[in-house]
Order: C-alpha cells, then sequence, then structure tokens
C-alpha cells in the first residue's frame, strides 16, 4: 500500500503542491473581494448595496463547475484569456467563494453591538471609518468559525480544478491511471493527504470557537 | 440593522451619496456595455452560434441532460435525507458503540471533497466490475457527502429546541423514544427545513460535478454543443443558456427556503428559540451553504 504513495512521490508532492497553492492564492484574493462586497451591502449607496446583493444572489447559486467552465472554455472565445490554467482555477475559486465570505462577514457585521458604531459615529467618523476601524475588526473575530468554514469547503473545492486541466491533488486520479496503478489505494492516499490539510483548520476553528464562547 | 452603521444623511451627504450612486450605476452599465461589446466583436451573437439551439433533436439532448441532473439529485436527496435521518439518531444515541463510529463516518464524509468521493464509486466500480457507471458514483457520492451534513442540520436542530421542552416530556414519563419522537423532532422540523432546502439547493448545484466524470448531465452535454465545429464553437451561448436553467432552478429553491424561514419564524407552534440560521450559530454548520 505505501509503494503506491513512495514510487509516485512526485506527483503527489506536485499535485498537493498546487493544491495548497490553489487554496492560499483564491483564499486571500476571496477574502478582500468577500470584505469588500459585504462593505457593499451595507454602504449607505442603493447602488452599491444592489451589486453586492446581485452579486451574492447570482453567484451563490451557480454550481462552481459552471464557473470553471465559463471561464476554461467560454472566456478564450471572447479573446480573454488568463496566463494559465491555474489563473483561471483561481480566477474561478475566487469569484465563487467571494459571494459565501461576502455573506458570512455580513452577518458578522451584524453580531457587533449597535452601540459600537453609534458611539463610532458620536464621535465624528465616516462610514468606511465606522466599517473598518470599529465595526470589521469587532466582526472578524466573531467570524473566525464560520469563516474557516468557508476555507475549508473552498480547500476541497480545488479538487474540481481537475477537470480543467489544472494539475492539482483531484488530478492525481487520472494520472496514476495511465501509469496502471491501483485506483483505490491512490484515492486512499489523496484522502489522507487532504485529512492531514483540513484537521489543522478544524482545530483552528473549534479553538476561535472557544475563545469567541468565553468573550461573549 | 445596518442602517446603524451610518448616520441619517444631511444635505450634504444626500448629494454625496447621490453622485455616488450615479457613478456606481454607469460604472455597472460600462462594465455590461463592455461585456457586451467584447462578446459582439468576437462574434457571440453570430446567428450561426445560435443555430443549434433550433434543432429539436438538439433541445431534445439539452432536455434530457436537464433530466439526469434532476434525476440524480433527486435520487441523492432522497438517499441524503434517509443517510441524514439515521446517522443523526446514530449521533444522539445514548451508547457510545453507536455514536461514536458515526461521529466518525459523519466527520469523515464532510471532510473528503466530493469529487474525490465520486471518483471512489466511479474506480472503485471499474476496478471491482460492479457496473456502476457514472450515473450511480453521482448519486452515491451526493448522498454520502450531502447526507452527512444534513445528519449534523438535524442534530443540531434537535438540539436548538429549548431545554424546558425535553425537561418535561420526560417529566411526564415519555421515554426517549418518544420525547425524539413526538416533542423534539416536530418542533424541529420546522426550524430545520430552512438549512434542509439550502442543502438541497447545494446538492443540486453539485450534480455538476458529474460532468467531470462523464456523467450525462446538463453541463456535461453543454460541453458536448459548445465543441461542434459547424456552429464555431459555440461555448459561450450554450453557457449561458445553461447558465440561465441552473440559476433559475437554485434560486426559486433559495426562494422557498427564505419564504419558509421567514415563517417559521412567525409560527408560534415552533418553541420560542428554536433557529438554525444556515450561517451563524453553529459555525461548522456554516458549510452547508458553501
Amino acid at each position: 500500500m505505501l509503494s503506491v504513495l513512495t514510487d509516485n512521490w512526485e506527483l503527489f508532492r506536485e499535485g498537493f503542491w498546487t493544491t495548497i497553492r490553489l487554496f492560499v492564492v483564491s483564499g486571500v484574493l476571496s477574502l478582500v473581494l468577500g470584505t469588500l462586497l459585504a462593505g457593499f451591502r451595507v454602504s449607505p449607496v442603493p447602488a452599491l448595496r444592489a451589486v453586492g446583493t446581485g452579486y451574492v444572489n447570482i453567484l451563490r447559486n451557480t454550481p462552481l463547475t459552471l464557473v470553471f467552465a465559463f471561464l476554461v472554455f467560454g472566456a478564450p472565445k471572447m479573446n480573454l484569456t488568463l496566463p494559465t490554467f491555474f489563473w483561471s482555477a483561481v480566477a474561478a475559486l475566487t469569484v465563487y467563494t467571494s459571494a459565501f465570505i461576502c455573506e458570512v462577514v455580513r452577518s458578522g457585521i451584524n453580531t457587533v453591538a449597535p452601540g459600537q458604531s453609534e458611539a463610532a459615529r458620536a464621535v465624528g467618523m465616516t462610514f468606511i471609518q465606522v466599517l473598518g476601524i470599529v465595526v470589521l475588526p469587532q466582526a472578524f473575530r466573531a467570524i473566525v468559525p464560520p469563516l474557516t468554514s468557508v476555507l475549508i469547503a473552498l480547500l476541497k473545492n480545488t479538487t474540481i480544478a481537475a477537470g480543467f486541466s489544472v494539475l492539482e491533488a483531484g488530478a492525481i486520479p487520472a494520472a496514476m491511471a495511465e501509469r496502471g496503478e491501483n485506483q483505490m489505494l491512490t484515492l486512499v492516499w489523496i484522502t489522507i493527504g487532504f485529512l492531514i490539510l483540513i484537521i489543522p483548520l478544524v482545530f483552528l476553528q473549534r479553538w476561535a470557537e472557544r475563545r469567541t464562547a468565553v468573550a461573549a | 440593522m445596518s442602517a446603524v452603521l451610518y448616520d441619517v444623511p444631511g444635505p450634504r451627504a444626500k448629494v454625496r451619496n447621490r453622485i455616488l450612486n450615479v457613478v456606481v450605476v454607469l460604472a455597472v452599465l460600462g462594465a455590461i456595455t463592455w461585456v457586451i461589446l467584447r462578446l459582439d466583436s468576437s462574434g457571440q451573437f453570430q446567428s450561426r452560434r445560435w443555430a443549434q439551439f433550433q434543432y429539436s433533436a438538439i433541445q431534445q439532448q439539452l432536455f434530457d441532460g436537464l433530466l439526469n441532473t434532476l434525476k440524480a439529485a433527486g435520487l441523492a436527496a432522497v438517499f441524503a435525507m434517509l443517510f441524514g435521518a439515521v446517522f443523526a439518531a446514530a449521533r444522539i444515541s445514548d451508547h457510545r458503540i453507536v455514536r461514536v463510529p458515526a461521529t466518525f463516518v459523519v466527520e469523515l464524509f464532510r471532510a473528503i471533497p466530493l469529487l474525490i468521493l465520486m471518483f471512489f464509486f466511479y474506480y472503485g466500480s471499474l476496478e471491482f466490475e460492479l457496473g456502476l457507471g457514472p450515473f450511480w458514483a453521482v448519486v452515491f457520492g451526493l448522498t454520502l457527502y450531502n447526507g452527512s451534513v444534513l445528519a449534523e442540520i438535524f442534530r443540531a436542530g434537535i438540539a436548538a429546541v429549548p431545554k424546558g421542552q425535553r425537561e418535561a416530556a420526560y417529566a411526564t414519563g415519555l421515554r426517549k423514544n418518544q420525547v425524539v419522537r413526538l416533542i423534539l423532532l416536530p418542533q424541529a422540523i420546522r426550524a430545520m427545513l430552512p438549512a434542509i432546502i439550502s442543502q438541497l439547493v447545494v446538492l443540486l448545484k453539485d450534480t455538476a460535478l458529474g460532468f467531470i466524470i462523464t456523467y450525462n448531465e446538463l453541463l456535461y452535454v453543454a460541453k458536448q454543443m459548445g465543441g461542434r465545429l459547424e456552429f464555431g464553437f459555440p461555448y459561450i451561448p450554450v453557457y449561458m443558456v445553461v447558465a440561465v436553467v441552473y440559476i433559475g432552478l437554485c434560486s426559486l429553491l433559495s426562494l422557498l427556503a427564505r419564504y419558509l424561514e421567514g415563517r417559521s419564524r412567525r409560527n408560534r407552534k415552533i418553541a420560542k428559540g428554536t433557529t438554525i440560521p444556515p450561517l451563524l450559530d453553529d459555525g461548522r454548520s456554516a458549510e452547508a451553504t458553501v
């Protein structure tokens, strides 16, 4: 059983390394975009709120695989090409995940006690200052657990890139099939790989849950 | 709630907001125009790229794809509910020997990427010559993942019924089985419905993964249609059509979930405080909606 892993170590290493890169790059980008969208959704400008709401409602009801297909097969047909399949995958994952992050951040903003932003307004802060200096820092503390859930989902969703020419962990089975290796053992090793990546995130989440439980 | 974040606009802020409003509207319109021009200049609106939608054989093909998507989603939804019910019951069992393995199974299937789960059935069927084919790989993969998430939703729903209900039921001499079945479940089910339906939206969306393991569902049909040379590789027109179908179906289900959520909040038959917001109250359940 071990030989399946050791004989093809460089394939597993490369695959999981790409998975981690996909996860980190699109995770950071979706956090930024998602927070920005959440800001839109609570802003005093109705048009911005509409943009945020529309984006979230459309993306949340679209299969991620379709987003991938559109960016990988569709976009080049309108002369929009990203440098590599890796970046197409990053774009698809970011566009999709940021809708979910937006919702988590928004519900986090709603958990901050109204007195906080009232006090901030009373000392004359503008909307951006209220949100950026007072509300968001407190909101982020409360949303670490649900945010981690979204990031875990993102990590698992990176496997979809395998269907779109990115050589990440989800693409290992196809490569192993070509080498005539045992597929079931390959899949078991991939599962173990994902468990190793996910378990620290789950512990981070539990830890944050306990901390915020005390703070509340 | 979010109105707390800014003051009621005075005359200057009103003007500023109005200007920003116009700027944003113009920016959105500009972006849309840019996309349309881009589509036009690359010839995506040419009639030959849309011509194949006129053929009844191709309409039939698209319709069959949709039917296959719904078939897989429907069957998987039923199986996932059963799986979820069984494992939720096992997880609240008083017997360690039942509870611990059930917890392990639920946590494991939630941690494995759904595509890898499907691969297990897909390659497993090839390897052991079970002849399951991609359809059952999709259905079983969806069942195990969504069933595990549903088990968590059921469990959280039962746990969210206020303690007094359970205590009162035990005090009248009911057994655990009766307490869960007669007192907790009827109250929990109503509160859980929005979360359950949100999960069904996830399940429906995830049928599109069948595309990767060559299950003949809507997205797979779309890829075939988009790859036709004689219609100038009409990927964009086909994906537009398919996107409308997916977004329409999922939005309908999402609307139903939101409607039920609003209704259950007003419903007096649900013990006060029994709510499972799909996102915040239990961090882990946020995963359910992704």
